[in-house]
């Protein structure tokens, strides 16, 4: 019993992570219908520009808040500069620029600061919450980071008038314009938001999985699976898609398969979910007349 | 009683000339291949094999997401198969590579198709997510070790490279790079038979407008799996060949940079295009080398701006601007 | 003075022109209608006019020339364009379609009395508020574009082909529910409509579009008088 709450526990904080993630891809998804292949890469870059920060003296938070800023800043540069151009291409159009993104911001970050791992500091104490043996301070953090982002996000969705601007431009740019939206600074918002989101992703996982060019990908595919799982336009889907793939993760890899195959549980997922039931658990299944 | 009068024939004299061009080049390179592996050395025999067989394996993905819009980021897996397939019937059953190379098609040509089912229901931007994650998950699954028995595991299974039959006088990289050749030149023929039958356009029409098609008549499911399976087989031969060529086969060989570079392959050589096939292979065969030597990370940025600069300045590949070149240079001589 | 002025107006969509030289005019409070066949550019006249398509001449919305604006800022200025096909955001519900149709109108202090006002024109859209707006039949979808049209309490309502699709009573509804618009909001309008005895039952000018051009305007009872038009568009 004891070693099944341990699995629990470890992964709702893995599941914690995925969720953040997921958290980002679902922005862009909500906001542009399109599924960023690059997101990884992105909060990877971000973690390395808040290392590079944290090792020149600037303090942890400060260099967090200005890693988020940045992080923004830059997403809704890249909608105007690259994406922009490919917008209305045919889809595998629009896949090729983002695996070419992925490929540049891997290889950029490889050049830049190599391929050995560093570590990577986390705010939270060392030790355990009230002492438990379950779950450390950084994983609770870690939870609770991801809770609060997601309660943000879907407020912010669902009560301003900007997070129905941005969702009215993604269901139909045509008529958000005609509405008045602005469209274009629409699409740069969405970018900057799931950029910030993915530092923030990018900066709480770091710790537990170590600094390097790579460290995004394998979390990537999860954060995909848990994107799909929770619906891929719901931001609350896909925190809670995010927990229970590491929970299933961490069961399956314990008690059924093994750890080596448990990128497998999610490549799994992601087949399912698009087989059985595309709009995953909470997302809106979408009707369209012919 | 009416009297009919048949139409004359018209030659239709542009036409012929540029067939006639075009045939008179393929039979000029094909002469030329078969005269290389006489005067070069045995490594760039070896590399100009392991261009046929990109090749290959780029014709499959082409098939697949150039000419029916299926999009796989996760060829690779179809590759590997191809490769484990024909090294495990070498290896542990005795097999004779000439039977095993069928085999792996067989294979591959199978499973494609079972993967084109689940695939009937995902999307453009779903399934190349899907294909992604199986591309990234490939490695981890060949290491598994309930199948190590076959597969070896991470070690992987090494293979003799395989001498000329019949005492024929070649070495084994000559015969190795005639094998190759000619099914490479078999698997042409077959491609561009299809491409131009009612089946090719089918397929064709299915990508540019799945719900006309279907309104058609065309059997959407139908035809994409069979492109699926058609695929997969083209890839999977590529990949048995490539390990009788490279005699080894390993898990770590097969991760996703295989998949992204036959993506990038078919989109410097042209999407839709069977000769854009051969261009794409020789870019991923000589560039990359290339690029090792200068860092670590250099293949991974150049592949990425080359994706970006195909796409924004050069859409149709280099099989793309070579047939419009030659309409300009021919359309000036045929003036009068 | 009119509300909406377009002289010698050039467009179309890509390297094709579409539209040569048009002029029309709609005055203030008044409706003006557009006939034509198929083909004939009433919908890229609508685009036009909103800045959708590539277009050059003169457009002015009271006195303002509109011609070099983008479509967002054009319907700011006070046009709400009822797309062709409804336009409606499909995923979201009804009331979020109007909410954004009351996006560049937040601050207005009219805006909980532009929703009842919705409501009370389109009772059924209220019944439906929570309904994803892709679900509702096509009739509803009418209503709810223009309800989301009138949520930008415009000055210059702009509707193609309103009755397209619809059964006959929706119609009529429809156009009933236009007539009050125009009458007791005092918005202008300029409608393309292929049915046109109900275009000129409702419009007080109209014309008609021939392949880009306009070949003849007037008083709807002038179209009714030229035998060509009557031959024509009015079946008689």
């Amino acid at each position: 019993m004891e070693q099944f709450l341990h699995q629990v526990a470890a992964g709702l904080a893995t599941g914690g992570v995925y969720a953040s993630l997921a958290l980002a891809l679902v922005m862009i998804y909500q906001t542009t219908h399109h599924v960023n292949f690059a997101q990884g890469e992105l909060a990877m870059c971000s973690t390395y520009l808040a290392w590079s920060l944290v090792n020149a003296g600037v303090p942890y938070w400060a260099a967090f808040i200005l890693t988020v800023a940045i992080s923004f800043a830059v997403g809704m540069g890249i909608e105007r500069v690259l994406i922009r151009r490919v917008e209305r291409a045919p889809v595998l159009t629009v896949v090729i620029v983002f695996i070419a993104m992925q490929f540049i911001l891997n290889s950029l970050a490889g050049a830049v600061f190599g391929y050995t791992i560093q570590l990577f500091p986390s705010p939270f104490p060392e030790e355990p919450p009230f002492g438990n043996p379950y779950i450390n301070s950084h994983e609770l953090g870690v939870v609770v980071v991801t809770m609060v982002t997601v309660g943000l996000l879907w407020a912010f969705f669902r009560f301003t008038s900007l997070g129905l601007a941005l969702r009215g431009a993604a269901a139909n740019s045509e008529s958000a314009a005609l509405c008045g939206i602005r469209v274009g600074s629409m699409l740069m918002l969405g970018w900057g938001l799931a950029a910030a989101i993915g530092a923030v992703a990018g900066m709480l996982v770091a710790p537990i999985v170590f600094l390097d060019p790579n460290m995004m990908s394998g979390i990537l595919i999860y954060a995909f699976a848990a994107a799909l799982l929770g619906g891929i336009d719901s931001p609350v889907g896909a925190v809670i898609g995010g927990f229970l793939l590491g929970v299933l993760e961490n069961l399956a890899g314990a008690y059924v398969i093994g750890t080596e195959l448990k990128l497998t549980v999610a490549l799994i997922t992601i087949v399912a979910v698009l087989v059985v039931r595309p709009s995953g658990l909470l997302g809106r299944v979408l009707v369209t007349r012919v | 009683m009416m009297q009919t009068r048949s139409l004359q024939a018209v030659p239709a004299a542009k036409n012929m000339f540029r067939w006639n061009d075009a045939r008179l080049l393929s039979a000029g390179l094909l002469a030329l291949a078969c005269v290389l592996p006489f005067v070069l050395s045995n490594y760039r025999i070896f590399q100009l094999n392991m261009v046929f067989i990109t090749t290959m394996a780029l014709v499959g993905l082409n098939l697949l997401t150039g000419f029916n819009g299926q999009i796989s980021l996760g060829h690779g897996a179809f590759y590997a198969m191809g490769a484990y397939t024909t090294a495990i019937l070498v290896d542990r059953f005795d097999c004779p590579y000439i039977l095993a190379l069928p085999c792996s098609g067989a294979v591959c040509l199978v499973f494609g198709w079972l993967f084109g089912l689940p695939a009937l229901r995902l999307e453009g931007l779903y399934l190349a997510l899907a294909t992604f994650a199986l591309g990234v998950c490939l490695p981890q699954i060949l290491k598994y070790k309930g199948i190590e028995d076959w597969t070896h595991g991470v070690q992987g299974i090494t293979l003799l490279k395989p001498e000329a039959p019949f005492h024929l006088p070649l070495s084994a990289d000559q015969w190795l790079y005639f094998l190759s050749l000619g099914v490479l030149v078999l698997l042409l023929w077959i491609a561009r038979n299809i491409v131009t039958s009612h089946t090719g356009r089918a397929i064709v029409a299915i990508r540019d407008n799945p719900l006309a098609a279907a309104a058609m008549g065309i059997d959407l499911a139908r035809y994409k799996t069979t492109a699926f399976g058609i695929s997969a087989l083209y890839t999977g031969i590529a990949g048995g060949l490539s390990a009788l060529t490279v005699q080894f086969v390993a898990p770590d060989s097969f991760n996703i940079l295989v998949s992204a570079g036959f993506l990038v392959g078919i989109v410097v050589g042209g999407l839709a295009s069977l000769s854009g096939a051969f261009y794409g292979a020789l870019f991923l065969q000589f560039v990359p080398n290339v690029a090792d030597r200068i860092s670590k990370a250099a293949p991974w940025a150049i592949y990425g701006v080359v994706l970006i600069g195909f796409v924004y300045l050069m859409p149709e590949g280099v099989a793309g601007f070579i047939r419009r070149w030659w309409v300009s240079v021919t359309a000036t001589r045929t003036k009068p | 003075m009119n509300l909406l002025s377009v002289r010698d107006l050039h467009a179309g969509y890509g390297p094709i022109e579409v539209l040569h030289g048009v002029n029309i005019e709609v005055s203030k409070g008044g409706a003006t209608a557009v006939l034509g066949a198929n083909g004939a550019g009433k919908t890229t006249l609508l685009r036009a006019i909103c800045g959708m398509i590539w277009r050059r001449g003169t457009i002015e919305l009271d006195g303002q020339p509109i011609d070099k604006l983008e479509t967002a800022d054009i319907a700011r200025r006070g046009v709400a364009h009822v797309p062709q096909g409804r336009g409606t955001f499909a995923t979201l519900s009804a009331e979020e379609n109007l909410r954004l149709g009351a996006i560049a109108r937040m601050r207005s202090p009219k805006l909980a009395q532009n929703f009842a006002l919705v409501y009370e024109y389109f009772p059924r859209l209220y019944e439906r508020r929570n309904q994803q707006a892709g679900t509702l039949s096509g009739g509803e979808q009418q209503m709810l574009a223009i309800g989301r049209a009138l949520m930008l309490e415009p000055k210059l309502l702009v509707l193609d082909e309103p009755s397209f699709g619809l059964a006959p009573r929706i119609v009529q509804e429809i156009f009933g529910i236009m007539r009050k618009i125009n009458r007791e909001q005092h918005v202008s309008v300029l409608v393309v409509e292929q049915n046109a005895n109900l275009a000129l039952e409702f419009a007080d000018r109209a014309c008609v579009l021939e392949t880009g051009t306009v070949i003849t305007h007037g008083t709807p009872e002038d179209m009714r008088q030229n035998p060509e038009v009557r031959r024509a568009y009015l079946g008689y």
